[in-house]
């Protein structure tokens, strides 16, 4: 396999209804990639783009819909979905289009317009689940998120003020994100008072939903070369998908995002990843999730992510910085584009290009996380520089 | 419009988002009032789609099931699991199931919530008790999702005993919803 660099990353802006259409939007983000890794869109083999439920947009053929907005028109272009696990897929798909030797210059983008839906975006999650045995009963996709809480808390003896710590950790970094859609400083005093939704989950557990795009610049290390001194390396992809099965596994641990994270530590030949992972983006659409991730990563043992985040293990100054962007708690969850902004977090973070931020310690090793469909898929990206 | 398009002619954007104190990123948030107030474009759209879903061989003979009052499983003996909901392949062993197995109408709260919210994120009048259950008879950790009644909020919890409550026989139409929802079986 060849060496896969990323050498540009972009992002618009994440709020809860933009003026842009997702065309618009995704145009943006690419060219703002494209712009910073001083590349033409000539330069350009291929296009990978990744956008969730079409149901938000109500336009079916939504990759053709944003295929010229993403530099697609006249190139070999794919889109990819993994539900929620779409935005850290598609420069997994993109890297595999580099390292193959099919291309030597891809534009993976994500984007997400979720504001069309009325009267909230909420509603289109309704048609993810089980037409015969889930829907009848009036199903959200908050009853799953606030299910999986649970049966997390209750395995582990995990108490809700420790996993408000993460909404307060993450809005309180998306305030330095100049992209952020919800940057607050807040308390878990007032995430615990926040109106309980699904209990046990309440307002200020939760990210936004939010229109806005990411883009990156993936080159083969010759091309990589030409246009940048300093790449940084994609040195490891995984992705995994459990039983759709959803209520016949145990919530209290995503096996699968453990499997995803295998994969890719051993293709970066990381054995240890708790001590070889400088700092990490991990999924946080709801805030216990960073805690499922982080343990599901090998990053923290099985119940005990908490107790790293109470310790400030997890801040931008801790020993393993957690989401220094924000995360989607904080800087805003249009779904697939939130994983790239994930990914470009890495870039920029590896290039020390965050501003204020840039994570204390010296970091030269990131990974990146996301997650979703029915509770089962993992998709991790390695990046080193 | 009146509004000055925030776009990518804002500087070099790679080292912008790096910046002490960065330029705009690109896209034009929309406040409440214009959105409200209707003072940009938009074109509203509504379409009802109409479905008739098969209920397939395996989901099909569940409901059949639970109209007769019994939920029923198949069991696999390549993996030794009784499988609920039920499926005509294993999707561990890829391999035919073999049997239908009458499992029992009881079971055990894997997890719950308390929903105050609806599927279009609209707020609920009452909350509605939601639960993952583990079947009695199926294989440890399998169930499905339900609703639980007869029950206050304070009382679940997880380990709970529940028993289906059913129906009565003339109103079931071989849905999920044959079970009304599940109640504790045994003193809280």
């Amino acid at each position: 396999m060849r060496k896969v660099a990323v050498i540009g990353a972009g992002m618009t802006k994440f709020r809860h209804r933009m003026l842009e259409t997702g065309r618009e939007l995704s145009f943006e983000a690419s060219r703002a990639a494209l712009d910073s890794a001083r590349m033409d869109i000539k330069n350009v083999d291929s296009v990978v783009l990744g956008s969730a439920p079409d149901a938000f947009d109500g336009l079916h053929m939504k990759g053709e819909y944003l295929l010229d907005g993403a530099g697609g028109s006249g190139k070999p272009y794919t889109r990819v979905y993994v539900g929620g696990g779409t935005g850290v897929f598609i420069p997994a798909a993109a890297w595999w289009h580099v390292a193959s030797g099919v291309s030597d210059v891809v534009l993976a983008v994500g984007e997400e317009k979720m504001s069309p839906l009325q009267p909230h975006p909420q509603y289109a999650f309704w048609s993810i689940f089980d037409q015969f045995l889930e829907r009848p009963l009036g199903v959200t996709l908050l009853w799953i998120f606030s299910l999986e809480m649970r049966r997390y808390m209750s395995v582990y003896g995990i108490k809700e003020e420790d996993i408000a710590l993460v909404a307060v950790k993450n809005k309180g970094n998306a305030m330095d994100h100049p992209s952020a859609q919800l940057p607050m400083r807040i308390t878990v005093d007032d995430v615990m008072k926040s109106e309980p939704i699904c209990t046990p989950v309440k307002r200020l557990d939760v990210s936004p939903t939010s229109d806005g795009a990411a883009a990156l610049v993936l080159a083969s290390e010759d091309v990589a070369r030409k246009y940048t001194d300093d790449p940084v390396w994609i040195t490891g992809v995984g992705w995994n998908v459990d039983t759709t099965f959803w209520t016949n596994r145990d919530l209290c641990y995503p096996e699968y995002v453990e499997k995803a994270a295998m994969m890719a530590y051993k293709m970066a030949g990381i054995s240890n990843p708790g001590k070889e992972i400088d700092f990490a983006e991990v999924y946080d659409p709801f805030d216990y999730k960073e805690l499922h991730h982080m343990e599901g990563l090998q990053l923290a043992k099985r119940g005990e992510a908490p107790k790293m985040t109470r310790e400030g293990v997890t801040q931008r100054d801790g020993d393993l910085p957690i989401n220094p962007s924000g995360g989607l708690l904080g800087v805003g969850n249009p779904i697939a584009a939130a994983g790239v902004m994930k990914v470009a977090e890495l870039f920029w973070q590896l290039r020390g290009e965050a501003g204020r931020r840039q994570v204390k310690k010296p970091v030269h090793r990131g990974l990146a996380q996301a997650w979703g469909d029915l509770m089962q898929v993992g998709t991790v990206v390695i990046m080193e520089r | 419009m009146g509004r000055s398009h925030a776009g990518r002619n804002c500087g070099d954007y790679g080292e912008v988002m790096g910046m002490e104190n960065p330029s705009e990123p690109p896209g034009t948030a929309l406040t409440p009032d214009e959105w409200r107030g209707k003072e940009i474009f938009f074109r509203n759209f509504h379409t009802k789609f109409t479905y008739s879903w098969d209920t397939g061989v395996a989901i099909g003979h569940f409901l059949e099931a639970l109209k007769g009052g019994k939920i029923v499983g198949r069991s696999c003996s390549g993996c030794n699991r009784v499988l609920v909901p039920p499926r005509m392949f294993c999707e561990l062993c890829f391999r035919p199931t073999d049997d239908w197995i009458d499992v029992l109408d009881t079971g055990v709260v894997n997890t719950f919530s308390i929903s105050y919210v609806n599927n279009d994120a609209s707020r609920r009048e009452q909350p509605l008790f939601v639960a993952v259950i583990n079947i009695d008879g199926a294989s440890p950790g399998m169930g499905f999702l339900h609703l639980l009644g007869e029950v206050d909020a304070g009382q679940i919890h997880v380990g709970m005993k529940v028993r289906a409550k059913w129906k009565p026989a003339h109103e079931r139409t071989g849905a999920i919803t044959d079970i009304s929802y599940f109640k504790p079986s045994e003193g809280l």
